[in-house]
């Protein structure tokens, strides 16, 4: 039996789905003003939005890691309110991740508002639903689709990231000591064996996930009562 | 009476919209006017989707804008209903939720328009569970009207709400439409660019032309005023009559309408003694003779008239608009020579030779 520590796939899921959490809080008001605005500042946000794709992780993550850095400007402050530093630690990741997952969340929320459109908006306010009421009542049921989309690219993107994860976090076991990395270091001091499980199971565990969410996605009732 | 009364002035890059509307909120209102002529814009501004930076809305004694007061009530606080030209139903909700939508957002205590009043008005019993995409066009309508309704609002805005429809629909839902005045009692401004249906359902018509309002009043007055012809089409330009049936002739196929000035000889209507029609007498259809003539005549309408006005003559219009009283107003063109020839004056006594009567669309098969 090959003895296998389970900890960094632990620490993924969590890195995952708390990334996840945050995009959807932060990603659905920039989705929402990307579709609806019609000032000239949107363009330049689509583009920052998009920077993640094309840069290699690297230069994102050599970025972040040093404005998280203890006198950095996200890093700073961070530290002045909660009295620890934001590098090499778990919020620091995601808060990386954050920022290197975005355009996966912010753009299927964009095109599914968009699609969405003005004019149900409209005929629910003639309804007598207030914006907040006709976001989570009509715009949110309306862009469905869109939601699972980010959530799964979210996710999933999160949990195959390395270059940032290893800039910003560093390679600290149980805190920022992530799956990538984990199959990375047993390949360097070639445990292919555990290599192998980690990487079978990720790959596994990637499939499913985008099998049930597509073919849930398909069968997805629009009607929710 | 009840009045609404609204000022708007709004500037888009294409289009300037000046218009200052004081009318009675009561019955149907329709405005009408070319596409591009800012009917849309309009509604949009009196239900608080477009805000003009200086403009006022006033509907009795509420309020809903007064910028020079810095007053302007948000849309979902505005007691409006609004029925779209596209039915926009909500797709993720069957149609029971999409009619519930605005009842439940509405208060209890202005609550007076039952679920149970609007299924049957508008006969969407069986319709109640199915989903919207599953709908037809007109069914699709309807509920969005009944949407509105349940809101009970004091103002009923419909843009055009048939345009999208085919002229099987349209007529499926003219009557629903007319039925909605007499039994909620709502005013209702209703946006057209077709006349057919204006004739058919207004009792006040509001004229707009290139972003200004250049005539309103009630309808009958509206159509029968010479000034305004030029923005009525030609072929559409006549005066209305309200009629009651007043006698079913079998044996020639006919019905004879009665109203404030004699009777009608139309072809026969399958309509109920009583009943009322209003129907349009075009001008073109409209002949004067200066006396009564000696001779017979094939045209069957010919009533004795009063000249009241002559239109204006166009040197290069080889046509001029007489108004006529005949107990009501009529219209008639006629040519310039005969205007001469019979040496027309307004209070001279004439006849009138109605050729044709036109029905409201509803009853042309």
């Amino acid at each position: 039996m090959v003895d296998l520590d389970l900890g960094p796939l632990w620490l993924t899921l969590q890195l995952a789905s708390a990334t996840v959490i945050v995009l959807l809080l932060v990603g659905t008001p920039i989705a929402w003003w990307l579709a609806f605005t019609s000032s000239r500042l949107r363009t330049i946000v689509e583009a920052i939005v998009a920077l993640p794709i094309v840069l290699p992780p690297t230069v994102l993550g050599f970025y972040l890691l040093i404005a998280f850095g203890p006198h950095g400007l996200i890093g700073g402050p961070w530290k002045d309110l909660t009295g620890s530093a934001l590098s090499f630690t778990f919020t620091g990741l995601v808060l990386a991740s954050t920022f290197y997952s975005l355009p996966f969340v912010v753009q299927p929320l964009h095109g599914a508002f968009e699609a969405v459109g003005k004019k149900p908006l409209e005929a629910a306010w003639t309804l007598g639903a207030s914006k907040l009421d006709t976001f989570f009542t009509v715009a949110s049921p309306m862009a469905i689709r869109g939601y699972l989309t980010a959530i799964v690219l979210g996710f999933a993107h999160t949990l195959g990231e390395f270059g940032v994860v290893l800039m910003v976090g560093g390679n600290i076991p149980g805190h920022t000591k992530v799956l990538s990395i984990a199959i990375y270091d047993h390949v360097e001091t070639l445990e292919y064996a555990q290599a192998h499980m980690l990487s079978a199971g990720l790959l596994l565990f990637s499939f499913i996930v985008l099998l049930a969410v597509y073919s849930a996605n398909r069968r997805l009732p629009l009607h929710v009562t | 009476m009840s009045q609404l009364a609204a000022n708007f002035e709004v500037t888009f890059p294409t289009f300037h919209l000046k218009v200052s509307l004081a009318v009675p909120a009561e019955g149907i209102i329709a405005v009408f006017g070319p596409s591009g002529c800012g009917k849309s814009t309009l509604l949009r501004c009196l239900a608080g989707l477009e805000r003009s930076s200086s403009g006022s809305m006033v509907l009795n004694s509420h309020i809903w804008q007064d910028e020079s007061h810095g007053i302007f009530v948000p849309l979902s606080q505005r007691s409006i209903g609004y029925v779209f030209q596209e039915p926009r139903l909500f797709p993720h909700l069957n149609v029971r939720a999409n009619l519930h939508y605005g009842w439940k957002r509405t208060s209890e205590s202005t609550r007076h328009i039952t679920l149970e009043q609007v299924i049957h008005v508008l006969d969407i019993e069986r319709l109640l569970d199915r989903l919207p995409q599953s709908l037809s066009g007109g069914e699709q309508q309807r509920v969005a009207i009944g949407r509105a309704l349940l809101t009970s609002p004091q103002l009923l805005l419909m843009d055009e709400p048939l345009s999208s429809l085919d002229l099987q629909r349209k007529r499926e839902i003219l009557p629903f439409i007319r039925r909605l005045d007499s039994e909620f009692h709502i005013p209702i401004i209703y946006v057209s660019h077709d006349l057919h249906e204006i004739i058919e359902l207004a009792k006040t018509v509001v004229l707009l032309k290139e972003g200004t309002v250049v005539g309103s009043g009630p309808i009958e007055e509206v159509f029968s005023q010479l000034d305004l012809r030029h923005l009525i089409p030609e072929n559409h330009l006549g005066a209305l009559v309200d009629t009651t049936v007043a006698e079913q002739d079998q044996k020639f196929g006919l019905t004879k309408l009665a109203f404030s000035g004699g009777h009608l000889h139309v072809p026969h209507q399958p309509r109920q003694i009583g009943e009322r029609l209003r129907v349009q007498i075009l001008a073109k259809d409209v002949s004067i003779i200066s006396s009564q003539p000696s001779f017979q005549t094939s045209v069957l309408n010919l009533l004795e008239a009063t000249v009241i006005e002559i239109g204006k003559i166009n040197i290069e219009h080889p046509f001029v608009e007489i108004k006529l009283d005949i107990g009501c107003p009529l219209l008639a063109t006629i040519t310039r020579k005969s205007l001469t020839a019979l040496q027309l004056h307004p209070g001279q006594r004439v006849h009138a030779q109605i050729k044709a009567v036109a029905l409201n669309p509803e009853t042309h098969h």
